[in-house]
């Protein structure tokens, strides 16, 4: 589990799980919302990773 | 003459849950990730965050992130609050510490990785707890 890539998945995979079962009611509505925060998460940590890639350590 | 039509506004049963009982509900679902929910008869829910929490915290630890000391220092006082954190996940914590996990190893490419999932995952716990509570008094 060294991998950043894995473990923001798996992070994103975790935080959707959770908001999507106290935010939603219905298993469909779930699913949907949990489905768009992860690929938000994603989406984001991609995007900002790459907008950081230009900065020295 | 008019009809006039007379509502009386009756609490829900769920409404009527005594403080004690709340107390209590509160306490088990901080303890046990998800054990307020099932309390409350939402089984698929709090089977699914009575796995998925305490993962998340156990994934935390295997890759070597860091229970925070309960210690108040000038230096660093995010440190107290990530310990506030970490404890939300219940008795898993305690459970956790008295293994002897969670020392942390700074110099790990996960170290801040396991953190995050350490703190986010107690954090979670909390928000169950608040939806466990807003269940039971017929908030949702």
């Amino acid at each position: 589990m060294h991998s950043h890539f894995v473990l923001l998945v798996t992070f994103a995979f975790f935080v959707s799980l959770v908001f999507a079962l106290l935010g939603r009611d219905s298993p469909r509505e779930q699913v949907r919302f949990g489905g768009l925060l992860m690929a938000g998460f994603l989406a984001a940590g991609i995007v900002l990773g790459w907008l950081m890639y230009g900065f020295p350590l | 003459m008019k009809n006039v039509i007379h509502y009386a506004v009756v609490p829900a049963p769920a409404e009527q849950t005594p403080p004690s009982s709340l107390v209590l509900l509160c306490l088990a679902s901080w303890a046990i990730p998800g054990a307020g929910h099932l309390w409350l008869g939402r089984k698929v829910k709090g089977l699914i965050l009575l796995v998925a929490l305490p993962l998340m915290f156990a994934i935390g630890l295997a890759v070597q992130g860091r229970l925070f000391p309960f210690e108040l220092s000038w230096a660093d006082p995010l440190v107290c609050l990530a310990a506030f954190a970490d404890v939300g996940i219940g008795v898993v914590y305690f459970a956790a510490s008295a293994l002897g996990y969670g020392a942390g190893e700074v110099r790990a490419v996960t170290y801040e990785y396991g953190n995050a999932f350490l703190i986010v995952a107690g954090l979670l716990n909390l928000l169950v707890v608040i939806d466990a509570y807003d269940t039971a008094v017929g908030r949702k």
